[in-house]
């Protein structure tokens, strides 16, 4: 058994878009969700997915759990290419990797009760009917929903954001994977709770040997959970490495960006200006060479036309020419 | 300051098999014209039921089972639904939790928008279509994305395309649930910095349900803690952050990530859970969690009451406020309730 459990190369997903007259127009055709990222997840690790609203998170989550496929390079998880499993093998890496959906809302059928979004799993991985109930109950109390029975004649819509969310956390959790993309899985969360839940991911984790990519905007929380940090923009990795360092000395102008622009819990707080203006370029049509270039405060002549690789720096690895010198 | 807003002792009840879940219970708070009202609580204690009831756009199981919201001179709680429907969008329009599924997926967003504004705002296909590109500029997003259909936005941009709507035709108040929550934090900032221009500019009223701590104190003027479907505390926010009265708001504090501060970042939760709604306990909601509770505090509810000028609180111990913060801000005192 390799130590990786998850390996992307060149991993690409591009999204066909676009119909007959915007072709006609010469209009791109593609958006470039997932745009040559490579990386490797050792068992047990979980790494903190972080970048700008459209950026692909979510994206690279789905290929990583078999909802798109690479439409270049490649994705493995232990070893196989996901995009190839078939039968059997597929049916067994279904219920090794789960999905936390980011929109709790649009992760359930709202048809079926609480008991019966939390049972499906369980019945389609062949676990007996008698063990049901228990389990049930024990994935909802683990994700913190005091008093679960309440809950579970309930419909969807029936449940607060917060309650709904953890529910989905409970389904994903339920047979207990080994592989999980948790996609902003306490966004919904006030904090007293959020801290409890996030102490159960990490202890869960822990108990499991769970690896997981942790997929948030939010580097405080992703600090929390996660010990390292892949920060990625327009489909692309940006900088990658342990997240004490990341969030102590972003080394890549974008990282630094997204660092000073966190907000803190103090009205006194300065209202700084942010160092770069909101909104990235259409992944449709991104900038040639760097395609942070168009915002970066130190673009250069050479970040139009050479793509930056990433280069070792210290403990991580970072896409720009100029960083770390 | 003028009130634009004044909720009086809501009550608002969900009918779950025979029983009542009353998700708000004889609650009120007011929102001065020209302010940015938080409102935050705990997953569960009634904030979604609250913003909703305000803008009626309720759950086919919910009713408004006593109190008032008085806005600009009617009560909304008792207005028939096709005057209230005519107070949508153009003075109060609603962003939901769930705005991320609020598009429509059959149609283009740019229709979308532009339907809103000449059927509620009367405007030409012209002008309507210049206003479109100007809302997606203010949320950040590519001018070029306005005919893509929702499935082709990412979460975060379906998010704010539901906001440009809702600014679509310059309401005097806007209702938010959770607006920026989906967002990172550069996007969020603009929509928050864009929030408060209108405000400035326009005098638009926003009331931003959020658990945000660092939200609210970017961008709430005053702050509501509702805990268990009653709001227990409610204040200016520099206030409500720096002495806050209730032992609820003072847990809060403990279990929020501060990136800035030094120190190991563990968080201390509030142990327990909320009660059940269905049933909740007499005296104070919050008592089983508490670590300052008291005899009284379990046989008698607390009163909210105006103990500061501008400071409501609803704690029996309310006047010995500054020692119990002291004791809050020790991780010990909430793990002894775990
Ligand atoms: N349609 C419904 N039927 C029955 N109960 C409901 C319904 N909608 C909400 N509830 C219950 O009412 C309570 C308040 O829900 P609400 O959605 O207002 O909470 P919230 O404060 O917005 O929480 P969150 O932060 O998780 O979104 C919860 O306990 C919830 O389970
Ligand atoms: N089915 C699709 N068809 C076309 N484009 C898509 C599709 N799904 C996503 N995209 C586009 O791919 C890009 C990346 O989207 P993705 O959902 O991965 O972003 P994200 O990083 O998860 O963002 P957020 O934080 O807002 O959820 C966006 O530009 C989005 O519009
Ligand atoms: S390569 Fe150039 S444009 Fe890109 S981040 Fe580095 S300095 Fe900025
Ligand atoms: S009334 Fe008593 S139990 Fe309730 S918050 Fe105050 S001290 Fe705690
Ligand atoms: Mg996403
Ligand atoms: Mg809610």
């Amino acid at each position: 058994m390799s130590d990786s459990l998850i390996e992307m190369t060149n991993a690409q997903l591009h999204y066909k878009v676009g119909n007959s007259i915007s072709a006609m127009m010469g209009l791109p055709s593609t958006v470039k969700a997932v745009d040559g990222v490579s990386l490797t997840l050792k068992r047990g690790e979980s790494v903190g997915l972080l970048g700008e609203s459209g950026c692909g998170k979510t994206s690279m989550g789905r290929v990583l759990v078999r909802l798109e496929q690479v439409t270049g390079g490649s994705a493995r998880f232990d070893g196989k290419e996901i995009g190839q499993m078939k039968g059997a093998e597929l049916q067994a890496f279904r219920s090794r990797s789960q999905m936390i959906f980011q929109n709790p809302f649009d992760a359930v059928n709202p048809r079926y009760s609480i008991r019966r979004t939390l049972e499906e799993p369980l019945s389609n991985a062949g676990i007996k009917r008698g063990e049901w109930h228990d389990r049930v109950i024990a994935a909802l109390e683990l994700v913190g929903l005091g008093d679960p029975e309440q809950f579970l004649e309930r419909f969807p819509h029936q449940l607060s954001g917060g309650q709904l969310q953890r529910v989905v956390m409970a389904r994903a959790l339920i047979l207990e994977p080994e592989f999980v993309v948790a996609d902003e899985p306490v966004s919904m969360l006030d904090v007293s709770v959020r801290a409890g839940v996030l102490n159960v991911f990490r202890d869960v984790r822990d108990r499991l040997g769970l690896t997981a990519i942790y997929i948030s905007h939010d580097l405080a929380l992703v600090r929390y959970v996660c010990e390292r940090t892949i920060v990625m923009y327009l489909g692309r990795i940006m900088e990658d490495g342990p997240t004490e360092d990341i969030v102590h000395a972003p080394l890549h102008p974008y990282t630094q960006a997204l660092v000073a622009a966190v907000p803190t819990p103090h009205v006194d707080q300065s209202h700084a200006p942010l160092p770069i203006g909101a909104g990235a370029p259409d992944p449709r049509n991104p900038p040639s060479g760097c395609v942070f270039r168009d915002r970066c405060p130190l673009v250069q002549d050479r970040c139009a036309s050479d793509i930056p690789q990433p280069r070792k720096i210290g403990t991580r690895l970072v896409a720009c020419h100029f960083a770390g010198s | 300051m003028t009130t634009l807003l004044s909720v009086k002792d809501l009550s608002i009840a969900y009918k779950v098999g025979s029983n009542d879940v009353v998700a708000v219970s004889n609650s009120g708070f007011d929102v001065p014209k020209g302010t940015i009202v938080g409102l935050v609580g705990e997953s569960g204690c009634g904030k979604t039921t609250m913003a909703r009831a305000l803008t009626r756009v309720i759950a086919d199981n919910a009713r408004i089972a006593g109190g008032e919201i008085a806005f600009d001179g009617q009560d909304l709680a008792a207005l028939p639904e096709a005057k209230m429907n005519a107070l949508r969008w153009r003075d109060i329009s609603f962003i939901p939790q769930s705005a991320m599924n609020s598009l429509d997926p059959v149609y283009r967003v740019e229709y979308q928008i532009m339907e809103v504004l000449r059927d509620r705002g009367g405007m030409t296909r012209r002008a309507a279509r210049a206003r479109a590109a100007e809302l997606f500029e203010m949320v950040g997003i590519d001018k070029g994305r306005l005919r893509d259909f929702p499935h082709q936005f990412s979460g975060g941009m379906r998010q704010r395309a539901a906001i440009a709507l809702a600014l679509a035709l310059n309401p005097k108040l806007v209702v938010a649930d959770e607006p920026v929550t989906a967002l990172d934090v550069i996007i969020q900032r603009q929509i928050l910095d864009q929030l408060r221009t209108l405000q400035r500019e326009l005098g638009l009223s926003v009331i931003m349900v959020t658990h945000d701590i660092s939200v609210v104190a970017y961008t709430c003027d005053r702050t509501v803690v509702m805990y268990a479907g009653k709001v227990v505390e409610d204040c200016d926010t520099a206030t409500l952050l720096n002495r806050p009265l209730h032992p609820y708001t003072m847990g809060l504090k403990n279990a929020f990530p501060d990136l800035k501060s030094a120190g190991s970042g563990v968080l201390t939760p509030i142990a327990g859970s909320p009660p059940d709604l269905a049933d909740p306990p007499d005296g104070c909601r919050f008592a089983a969690r508490c670590p300052f509770a008291a005899e009284l505090c379990r046989s008698t509810e607390p009163a909210p009451l105006e103990v500061e000028k501008g400071h409501i609180v609803a704690c029996h111990r309310a006047s010995e406020a500054a020692q119990l913060r002291l004791e809050a801000s020790k991780p010990q005192t909430w793990e002894a309730m775990a």
